[in-house]
């Protein structure tokens, strides 16, 4: 449920790095918390994120929720797949269904973040 | 995602008095029930599956809606008619035995109290059927005008029945095979008799989704046994996010949100349900009146048009409107969800008479963004 190659936020945000490229998402607790997610609005690519700040907004049937970004920086890349097909976000949270990525400005900020181990611990 | 999330599902935690329980509680904990207080009670949001495929069984086959935490009064005796016609919008002597009528529990000014069901099950018998969440409310305006009455006796079932509606395509079908045929024989919109399993069971050919189906009242001891039955035959179990759905895409209003106190049958649009001719009806006068007055505001449907799902309380603007200026507002969303059946977004709100227009443009302001919107003809959906 929540692989241990990822890094997260306590606003249930996932981080996966490649080079300084952090893949972002929604972990298996928060879509199953918001239930069938049925809308997700995302900032431009080319626009700047702030490190546990807003960055968008997740819907489900009955919920809205803000999205915090887990990191600092700028978006190389919106997944347009969760845009046009939300449901994607429910069936692969850590895949198909990831958010933004984001150009780190510095990696040293990833050290804010929790491991799996330590992100299960709090959802007890 | 933070803290939203359970602000809007609902936490126990948060709820300081003790929620009650129907007698199906311990079913729904063991199916997966997403439980959440509701009107003073802990009923299921929703199953293991989600509330979009509970609200497609419904619209494809059939499902089951525990609503036993509906307030469920009795009246009877030879003054039940002239009681009721005093504190309902319902024209009670011209109600046949076996017949319903959807009214209102107004207060003497004419807000809307509470939204009813009224039966005739006998010939000085009749069963109204209310919203839990308005129950003390309702039993309020109720005691103050019961008082006196000598030839009225008034009982609460709520607690010695367990209430199940069943609804979908294939909901007639279904209590037909447990009833021995006889669920079919009582027309929409009437009241019934069965035997299920060695007890008399009342169905109400009605129900809160726009679909076919029946409200089946039970002695609480054969709930469980009725609801297992249900669901072998095929019934999927569905919670309270579904039942919002489905109300809200058959243009079904739900009182607490697009009716209250603050608000006439007049501007809900709902005045062939406001009958106030009885002249011992408290409301009547005032009632009269604001029938004969146009509403500066009215209850309408609306979809959306842009990227944007509407929610309960976002304000409303003209088409064209600048960035929000709340003052400018033209209206208030008073529910709003994205519909599965209809795919997209879809709501309900006051506006002004002059935007209540069918095909009227509307911004809806989404937490800052004006989403274009267009006012429609309820229901969004119908069966077929």
């Amino acid at each position: 449920m929540y692989p241990s190659d990822l890094k997260y936020s306590k606003e249930h945000e996932w981080v996966r790095m490649n080079g300084n490229i952090a893949e972002i998402g929604v972990t298996v607790f928060a879509q199953e918390s918001l239930g069938d997610v049925v809308f997700v609005e995302l900032p431009a690519v080319g626009s700047s994120v702030v490190q546990f700040e807003k960055f968008g907004e997740i819907e489900s049937v009955k919920a809205v929720s803000d999205l915090f970004s887990p990191v600092e920086g700028t978006i190389v890349e919106v997944n347009s797949a969760a845009i046009d097909s939300p449901e994607v976000v429910n069936e692969e949270p850590y895949g198909i269904g990831w958010l933004i990525k984001v150009e780190l400005s510095n990696t040293d900020q990833l050290d804010a973040l929790m491991d799996a181990t330590s992100y299960e611990s709090i959802l007890q | 995602m933070a803290t939203r999330i359970a602000l809007v599902i609902g936490v126990k935690g948060l709820n300081s008095k003790k929620s009650k329980e129907t007698s199906l509680h311990a079913i729904h904990v063991a199916s997966g029930g997403r439980m959440v207080p509701f009107g003073g009670w802990d009923m299921p949001l929703q199953y293991l599956d989600g509330i979009i495929a509970e609200v497609n069984a419904v619209r494809n086959a059939s499902g089951i809606f525990d609503v036993s935490h509906m307030g469920r009064i009795e009246f009877e005796g030879s003054g039940a008619e002239k009681f009721l016609s005093s504190i309902i919008s319902a024209n009670v002597p011209a109600l046949k035995i076996g017949r319903s009528k959807y009214n209102f529990i107004c207060n003497a000014t004419g807000g809307i109290i509470d939204d009813a069901m009224l039966y005739r099950t006998g010939e000085q018998h009749y069963l109204l059927v209310i919203n839990a969440a308005n129950f003390d409310a309702d039993m309020n305006w109720i005691n103050t005008h019961y008082y006196d009455q000598s030839d009225v006796n008034m009982r609460v079932v709520t607690d010695d029945t367990v209430m199940i509606a069943i609804q979908g395509p294939k909901a007639v079908e279904t209590v037909d095979s447990l009833t021995h045929g006889k669920a079919s024989k009582i027309r929409r919109f009437r009241i019934g008799s069965a035997e299920f399993n060695g007890v008399t069971v009342t169905l109400a050919r009605t129900g809160y989704t726009g679909e076919d189906g029946f409200e089946i009242i039970v002695p609480s001891y054969k709930g469980a046994e009725l609801w297992s039955k249900l669901r072998e035959s095929g019934s999927v179990e569905a919670g309270l996010g579904a039942r919002d759905v489905l109300r809200l895409e058959a243009g079904l209003p739900l009182h607490g949100n697009d009716l209250s106190t603050d608000t006439n049958p007049f501007e809900a649009g709902l005045g062939r349900f406001a009958y106030f001719e009885a002249p011992n009806y408290i409301p009547g006068y005032a009632l009269r009146h604001l029938s004969a007055t146009k509403p500066s505001r009215k209850l309408v449907g609306f979809k959306m048009i842009g990227r944007g799902i509407p929610r309960r309380g976002l304000n409303i603007f003209a088409d064209g409107a600048k960035p929000a200026d709340e003052s400018k507002s033209v209206g208030i969303v008073t529910s709003g969800t994205y519909s599965p059946t209809v795919d997209g977004g879809i709501g309900m709100g006051y506006v002004d008479q002059i935007y209540s227009v069918i095909a009227t443009k509307l911004m809806i302001d989404v937490r800052g963004r004006l989403v274009e919107a267009q006012v429609v003809d309820m229901p969004f959906y119908k069966s077929t």
